[in-house]
């Protein structure tokens, strides 16, 4: 009973969080900018804040997670950060040759009000950014929001960066994936190419987070957005923003910049969110949608209408970040589930309306939290249990202590792998999302059985 | 040793105020240490006839963390020791952690300690306390005294009422209290007995009305305090008073802080209606 000091007793918090359902935002900063070609991330502050951010993404992906510090020292703090980015910049581009430097800031750096715009016009003007090479920048203090505004951050920073509008207008669409996993990213790939749509995916993750081991370590993994595929984005038809916390912020400033229109859906997770999805990219492009996508779907709802009895009515908790865990609990609906208990530590009121919408009709008693913590999910589950809880591995406290079923979904994980690899999005990742939820229920209906009622077909 | 903290609002005379003050004391044979808190680096300037020496934080820029304590602390009028902590460029960085890096280095180089036979140390902060850095000198025991220089101008006045609050948060928690309001005359109307006012309604007393005089002008264009530049006029022996009713003051208050209404009111009692 590791979290056996948690009562139902819910009593008014203002100034504590326990249990948090959020981290920093460089880490978001960080896990964008490694989805561009050839980048190394580089953190502005103090040598811990790079370790910690560094070793969270280690641990969830399993890859040597690169990435640059100016080592903020004493003196740096005082007089400011300037020297020691303008040498970092300097070392970088000489000792690991990187296409882009992706620079974000830290708690300190932001504190004391480092310009790195500035800074970065003075080490173009000093010559210390080399012909092709970029400087890019995000400011990310952590106490605002949370790793999820430090993504949508660096991923809107690459439009204000890059994009830019000619004459020339391109057959091709700009997708903004949101924080999904490389797999996701892949597998949205997948599907764009299946119906013969030129994209712009970006940031892309897949082939630099889920790179195959051959036996040489690849300072730089071949995958990743490029730099000119980045410019191109402006001459684009248009963009289909997935998520509005991560990406909705890129589209927006993309219209501003280059006038390409936007359409912004929810990640295509779950089975009426992926329609959505391929919906408007058949309504955008007039594509038509192949056999095999339509047959993946078929698939999917040939599942759920098989298992029905087993989703039905289950109650489910859940935590997790916004833009996951819209179109999730959207498709628990879906599926005739309960999900009852929704928090993410990332603040937004846009994200209770969201939920507020999808759970009126379908479960009126839903409780849902922004800036909200595990500690009061778990709180929740003390009062009235639940059948299933989905979230990140720091869920699995919870899970323990309470013996509920649990899945791993989100971010962190870092207990089990597979999240890098096999997608949650699109009717494939709903096909590996359903037998999860039912792997879940079934073995647990198995493992607390009669014998007399333990069954051999179910 | 004596620790005291000088504030008041920007461009009110701290500085001056307070090396004058100095003066005063070194000639009554006190040995003195002031430690100039402002980034510009220029607290020191008339004691040591220029702007002489490297500032900490400078020396912690170029040297690292291996500072002796001659390079920083350099001897001014008669029995004065000066230091100056420096700070950033105008617009990058942060002088308030400069201030708190200074004053920790300052302790560690052992510049308050008992070999130095220190009867006075003296923090001139600069301007309003902005921000946690800038309260540093009277945090945790560094300062136990703190003199407000104000004038009769609303804004000097506001600063001043602006820093007691500060005062009463860390005299809450530490030994630190207000000895005092030292007025720097700007020739506004009804001028001495509008602070007089301020003072008793903050609780504590107007300890001296340093009157304007160019000769303060004059010493500084030389680079010295009135006593050093001309220890026979008038000025020279304002400073001198106020020198003695430091050495000589037992009032040592918690200020009581005025709302806005009141400190309105008070100029519209004293400043005004006259």
């Amino acid at each position: 009973m590791l979290l056996r000091h948690t009562t139902d007793k819910i009593q008014e918090r203002k100034a504590l969080v326990v249990n948090p359902a959020k981290t920093c935002q460089p880490i978001g900063a960080m896990y964008a900018a490694l989805g561009i070609h050839r980048c190394l991330p580089h953190s502005h502050g103090s040598q811990g804040c790079c370790s910690y951010h560094r070793s969270t993404l280690t641990r969830h992906y399993r890859e040597p997670i690169m990435a640059a510090t100016s080592s903020f020292t004493e003196g740096s703090s005082v007089f400011g950060g300037q020297a020691n980015l303008l040498e970092s910049i300097s070392n970088i581009f000489t000792v690991y040759d990187p296409d882009i430097i992706a620079v974000h800031t830290t708690c300190l750096s932001e504190t004391i009000g480092d310009d790195i715009a500035q800074i970065i016009a003075k080490a173009q003007a000093d010559g210390k950014i080399p012909e092709g090479k970029s400087v890019i920048h995000a400011n990310t203090p952590s106490y605002v929001g949370s790793h999820v505004t430090g993504f949508a951050n660096m991923v809107k920073n690459m439009v204000m960066y890059f994009s830019k509008s000619s004459d020339l207008k391109r057959e091709q669409i700009n997708i903004i994936p949101g924080w999904v996993e490389p797999a996701d990213m892949r597998e949205m790939k997948r599907l764009t190419t299946a119906m013969g749509i030129k994209t712009v995916l970006f940031p892309d993750t897949s082939d630099v987070l889920d790179a195959p081991q051959t036996g040489r370590h690849q300072f730089y993994p071949k995958g990743g957005v490029t730099i000119p595929q980045l410019q191109t984005s402006g001459d684009s038809k248009a963009t289909i923003s997935l998520g509005e916390f991560t990406s909705l912020p890129a589209a927006k400033a993309l219209d501003a910049k280059c006038k390409v229109p936007f359409h912004s859906l929810d990640i295509p997770i779950g089975l009426t969110a992926t329609d959505r999805f391929i919906q408007t990219l058949h309504d955008v492009t007039g594509a038509a949608v192949p056999d095999e996508i339509t047959d993946e779907r078929g698939k999917m709802v040939d599942i759920i209408t098989d298992m029905q009895q087993y989703f039905y009515g289950k109650r489910v908790a859940l935590a997790g970040d916004p833009d996951q865990l819209i179109p999730l609990t959207e498709f628990l609906v879906t599926l005739g589930m309960q999900p009852v208990y929704i928090v993410t530590g990332t603040p937004g009121k846009r994200f209770e309306e969201r939920m507020s919408e999808i759970l009126t009709d379908a479960v009126p008693d839903a409780k849902c939290k922004q800036a909200g913590d595990m500690f009061l999910l778990h709180q929740w589950i003390k009062q009235e249990s639940v059948d299933l809880l989905i979230g990140n591995t720091y869920g699995k406290y919870i899970a323990r202590d309470e013996d509920i079923p649990f899945i791993r979904f989100g971010f962190p994980i870092l207990d089990r792998v597979g999240h890098s690899y096999l997608p949650n999005v699109g009717y494939a990742g709903g096909i590996r999302l359903l037998e999860k939820l039912l792997n879940a229920i079934l073995d647990r209906q198995d493992s607390m059985s009669l014998e007399e009622s333990f069954e051999l077909v179910m | 040793m004596r620790k005291i903290a000088i504030y008041g609002k920007g461009g009110i005379g701290k500085s001056t105020t307070t090396q004058n003050v100095v003066a005063g004391l070194v000639e009554m044979e006190k040995t003195v240490m002031v430690v100039g808190c402002d980034p510009k680096g220029d607290s020191t300037r008339l004691l040591l006839g220029g702007l002489a020496q490297k500032s900490v934080l400078d020396t912690l820029r170029e040297e690292g963390e291996d500072i002796v304590l001659d390079d920083v602390l350099k001897p001014g009028f008669l029995s004065s020791w000066c230091v100056e902590s420096g700070g950033p460029e105008p617009g990058v960085g942060c002088a308030g952690r400069g201030i708190i890096t200074s004053i920790n280095l300052l302790e560690q180089l052992g510049a308050y300690e008992e070999d130095k036979e220190l009867d006075y140390v003296f923090y001139d902060v600069l301007g309003d306390v902005v921000c946690g850095g800038f309260a540093m000198p009277i945090r945790e025991g560094k300062s136990d005294e703190i003199y407000i220089v104000v004038s009769g101008e609303m804004m000097a006045m506001y600063a001043a009422n602006n820093i007691c609050k500060g005062i009463v948060k860390f005299a809450e928690a530490g030994g630190v209290r207000l000895g005092g309001l030292i007025c720097n005359s700007r020739n506004v109307d009804n001028e001495q007995a509008m602070i007089e006012a301020l003072a008793a309604k903050l609780g504590t007393q107007l300890i001296h009305f340093v009157p304007r005089d160019n000769v303060v002008q004059r010493a500084e264009i030389n680079r010295k305090t009135v006593i050093e530049y001309d220890p026979t006029v008038e000025q020279a022996d304002h400073y001198r008073q106020l020198a003695k009713k430091i050495e000589e003051n037992e009032m040592f208050v918690i200020p009581e802080v005025l709302s806005v209404e009141e400190l309105e009111e008070l100029l519209i009692t004293h400043g005004i209606l006259n």
